[in-house]
C-alpha cells in the first residue's frame, strides 16, 4: 500500500520540489483556532503537516513551542482533543499528517489504543522528541501494526554508523535536527550545517531526509534543502500565529491571510496577494 | 505486582547493560544527547575498572568530605520510641551538611576524566547546588545551577552559598518554578551546549547512566554502615533501615548494600505534604508509571500523562518522579514505601532536636516521622539504622514560620 507520505515524497520528487512541513501545536493558540490554521497553512503551501500534542514538561523545546503547549494546556487540551483535530483535518484534506510530541501521554494512552486511534483519525506518522530507537521497540510494533509510519531524529552529532541505524529504522522520513540545540533557535555556522547535511544525505538512503529547527525563511529553506528532500517550520509559525493573536486590532480574516502569506512565502519566495 | 519470598536466596543485578531496572530506566532523551550518554557511559565504564579513580574517590571522601561519617546511637530517641535501638548514619556531619556531596565528588571526578570544563546542575532545596558548585570551586570549573524561581526565594540562604562558591545561580520561570522545570532547563543547556558539559545530576534520577552512577557514587552510605554495626554492635546487619525518598539517592545509597541481605526490612519515606488526599509529592505511594526526565518510573501525572506539580514543605523532596530504582524495589516488595505529613516532618524535626540535639533537615526529618509506627510494629529489640541525609539549618525559615504560627495559634 502506498501511504499518503509515500505518495507525497513520489510525486515532489517528480516535479523536484522540496517539501515542506509545517508544525503546529493543537490547541494553539485556541482549540478553534487550531482548525482553520490547518486549512490555510494546507492550502497556502504545506506539503505536510506536524500537529503537536501539547506536553506539560516539552524539554526540546524553545521558549515558543513551550509556551504554546502552556498556553494549549491552559486551554484544556487533551490527547483526545488533538486526535479529533486530525479527524477534522482529514476529512476535507488529504494532506499528510503527523502528530508529534513527547512520549508520556502516549504511554499513558497506551501505544496500542493511541496508535489504532491516531491511525483511525486519519494520522500518518508519529515523532517523539523524546523517544530514540533504542527506547521505541513497543510503540514501533503498535505503529506499525496500525500502518503509522515512525520518523526518528538525528542530530549534528549522531555517529555516521547511527545514522545508518536510525536510517534503516525509520519508515516514514529521517528528521535532520540542523543544530545541537533546541527548536526555535538561531542558525550558526552554515558551514557546518551543511557538511552535517551532506554527510547525513551520503547515509541516509532508504527514506527521505527532511531538516528542521530553526528555519525562519524561504532563504534558510533554499540553503539547507539543497541537501535534504525537504524542510520543517514550527517556531517561527508559532512565533507569528502568537503575534497575531496576541493583537487585539487584528480580525480572524487579517490573521488567516498574515498566516497564509507567511507559509507561501517559505515555499515560493513570494508572498501570495492579500484577497 | 511480585513480592520478595525472604526465604529464598534474592540475587540482585539491576539495571542491564541498557540501563533498565526491570521495566524501569532507559534513557528517554532527545537524539542530541544520546552520543553524551555514551561518553559518559564509556567514561564511567573505565572508571569503574581504575583502581586511581577510587584511589582519589576515596581521598576526597576522607580527606575533604569527612567520611567516615559516624553511626551514632540516638538513646534518648530510642527510649521515647519504646526501646527500640536508633541509629542514626550522620551524612550531616558531611561537609556542606549532607550525602549530596558524595555523589557530587564521584561526578566531578568523572566530569575531569572527561575533560570537562563547564558544569551544570539542578537543584531544589540546594542542597545538591551547594555541592556542586563546592567541587567546581574546589576542581575549579564553570558552575551554572538551574533552580526554579519559588526556591530561590524559599532558599535565600543556599543561593547566596551557591553564589559564594562561584556558581551562577539561574532562576527558572517557566512552569512550576520548581525543581521539575529547574531540571527541564538544565536538559535545556545541555542539548545546547553538549559538546562541552557535563550535567551533574544530584538524585539517582535521569537516563541511564545516571541512576546507577549515583547509586554506586552513594553506596559508601550503606558500606559504611555495615561496617560500623559489625564494629559496634558485632553484627553486619540491622532489623531495618530507614531512609526518605523524594528523587531517591540517600535512600538507594543507604539500601543499596543491604539489598541481598533478606533479614534486612526497608523502608522508604515519601513526602505526603498536605496529606494524600492533597497536595504531596508521594510519588511510589500515590502515582502511575510514566517518563520524565529520561526514564521511566512512578510519576504524578494526571489522566492524560501531563505532570502533575509535587508539594512538600521540603523543598527537597518536592519532584514528581523518583528513580527508577526505586520503582523497581516496590513493585519486587523489596522495599516497603510509607508517607509522612508536612506535619509529621515538622514534629519529626522537633523530637530528634530535643531527645538527640540534632536538627535534621525537613527532608530527614520525614523518615524520623516514620519511627514512632515503625518502633509499634518492630518491637523493643530491634535494631534500626536511619539515615540522616542532611542538617536542618537551611530549613530554619521554613521551620521558624511554622513554629511562630502554631505560638501565635496556641495564645
Amino acid at each position: 500500500m502506498i501511504t499518503r507520505l509515500q505518495s507525497m515524497f513520489a510525486t515532489l520528487r517528480a516535479r523536484r520540489e522540496k517539501a515542506m512541513g509545517l508544525f503546529l501545536t493543537g490547541g494553539f493558540p485556541d482549540p478553534e483556532s487550531t482548525l482553520e490554521l490547518l486549512k490555510v497553512i494546507d492550502e497556502a503551501g504545506a506539503d505536510f503537516i506536524e500537529l503537536g500534542m501539547p506536553f506539560s514538561d516539552p524539554l526540546a523545546e524553545g521558549v515558543p513551542i513551550q509556551r504554546a503547549s502552556e498556553r494549549a494546556l491552559r486551554h484544556g487540551i487533551r490527547l483526545v482533543d488533538v486526535l479529533h483535530m486530525a479527524e477534522a483535518f482529514r476529512s476535507r484534506s488529504q494532506t499528510p499528517l503527523l502528530l508529534m510530541g513527547y512520549v508520556n501521554p502516549v504511554y499513558r494512552y497506551g501505544m496500542q489504543a493511541f496508535c489504532r486511534d491516531a491511525a483511525q483519525a486519519g494520522v500518518d506518522g508519529l515523532i517523539l522528541a523524546d523517544l530514540p530507537p533504542e527506547e521505541s521497540e513497543a510503540l514501533a510494533e503498535a505503529a506499525q501494526e496500525a500502518g503509522l509510519a515512525m520518523v526518528y531524529l538525528i542530530a549534528p552529532n549522531t555517529p555516521s554508523e547511527r545514522i545508518q541505524q536510525i536510517d534503516a529504522l525509520a519508515t516514514g522520513f529521517v528528521y535532520a535536527v540542523s543544530i545541537t540545540g533546541l527548536t526555535g533557535s538561531t542558525l550558526q555556522s552554515h558551514e557546518a550545517i551543511e557538511a552535517y547535511l551532506a554527510r547525513a544525505r551520503q547515509l541516509v538512503t532508504r527514506n527521505p531526509l527532511l531538516v528542521g529547527f530553526g528555519i525562519r525563511s524561504h532563504e534558510d529553506a533554499l540553503r539547507l534543502g539543497r541537501h535534504t528532500d525537504g524542510f520543517i517550520v514550527g517556531s517561527a509559525l508559532i512565533r507569528l500565529v502568537e503575534r497575531l493573536w496576541d493583537d487585539a486590532g487584528l480580525s480572524l480574516v487579517d490573521r488567516l491571510e498574515a498566516v497564509q502569506r507567511f507559509v507561501h512565502e517559505l515555499k515560493y519566495g513570494t508572498s501570495v496577494p492579500a484577497s | 505486582m511480585a513480592s520478595v519470598n525472604l526465604d529464598t536466596a534474592f540475587t540482585y543485578e539491576a539495571p542491564d547493560v541498557r540501563g533498565h531496572f526491570g521495566p524501569y530506566g532507559g534513557a528517554f532523551v532527545p537524539e542530541i544527547l544520546i552520543p553524551a550518554l555514551e561518553a559518559l557511559r564509556q567514561a564511567y565504564a573505565e572508571a569503574r575498572q581504575d583502581p586511581a579513580f577510587w584511589e582519589d574517590y576515596a581521598a576526597l571522601l576522607r580527606e575533604y568530605v569527612g567520611r567516615p561519617t559516624p553511626l551514632t546511637f540516638a538513646p534518648r530517641l530510642s527510649e521515647r520510641l519504646g526501646g527500640m535501638r536508633v541509629f542514626l548514619k550522620r551524612e550531616d556531619l558531611c561537609h556542606t551538611g549532607a550525602h549530596k556531596i558524595n555523589n557530587t565528588v564521584g561526578q566531578i571526578l568523572l566530569a575531569q576524566r572527561m575533560g570537562k570544563k563547564r558544569i551544570i546542575a539542578e537543584t531544589g532545596a540546594g542542597q545538591h547546588g551547594v555541592a556542586t558548585a563546592t567541587v567546581c570551586a574546589r576542581f575549579g570549573m564553570q558552575c551554572i545551577v538551574y533552580m526554579g524561581a519559588e526556591d530561590v526565594e524559599r532558599q535565600r540562604l543556599n543561593v547566596l552559598r551557591m553564589q559564594l562558591l562561584g556558581a551562577e545561580v539561574r532562576p527558572v520561570e517557566s512552569g512550576s518554578r520548581t525543581l521539575k522545570d529547574a531540571t527541564n532547563e538544565a536538559i535545556r543547556d545541555w542539548v545546547t551546549n553538549v559538546h562541552d558539559t557535563f550535567y551533574l545530576i544530584g538524585s539517582v534520577v535521569g537516563p541511564h547512566p545516571y541512576p546507577m552512577i549515583v547509586r554506586d557514587f552513594q553506596r559508601i552510605i550503606g558500606d559504611e554502615v555495615r561496617q560500623q554495626l559489625a564494629e559496634q554492635l558485632g553484627r553486619e546487619t540491622p532489623d531495618a533501615l530507614v531512609a526518605c525518598v523524594g528523587g531517591g539517592s540517600n535512600a538507594m545509597g543507604l539500601f543499596y548494600p543491604f539489598l541481598t541481605d533478606r533479614c534486612v526490612r526497608m523502608y522508604g519515606v515519601e513526602a505526603a505534604g498536605e496529606g494524600l488526599e492533597g497536595r504531596h509529592a508521594a510519588t511510589l505511594s500515590c502515582g502511575r508509571p510514566g517518563i520524565l526526565h529520561g526514564a521511566l518510573s512512578y510519576l504524578l501525572q494526571d489522566d492524560d500523562g501531563q505532570v502533575l506539580l509535587a508539594h512538600s514543605i521540603s523543598a527537597g523532596l518536592d519532584y514528581p518522579g523518583v528513580g527508577p530504582e526505586h520503582a523497581y524495589l516496590k513493585d519486587l516488595g523489596r522495599v516497603t514505601y510509607v508517607t509522612a505529613t508536612d506535619a509529621e516532618a515538622l514534629e519529626g524535626v522537633q523530637l530528634l532536636a530535643r531527645t538527640e540535639g540534632i536538627i535534621p533537615a525537613l527532608e530527614t526529618a520525614h523518615a524520623i516521622a516514620f519511627l514512632p509506627r515503625l518502633a509499634q510494629e518492630l518491637g523493643p529489640d530491634a535494631v534500626v539504622v536511619v539515615n540522616l541525609s542532611g542538617r536542618g539549618d537551611k530549613d530554619m525559615g521554613t521551620i521558624a514560620r511554622y513554629l511562630e504560627r502554631k505560638c501565635t495559634n496556641n495564645l
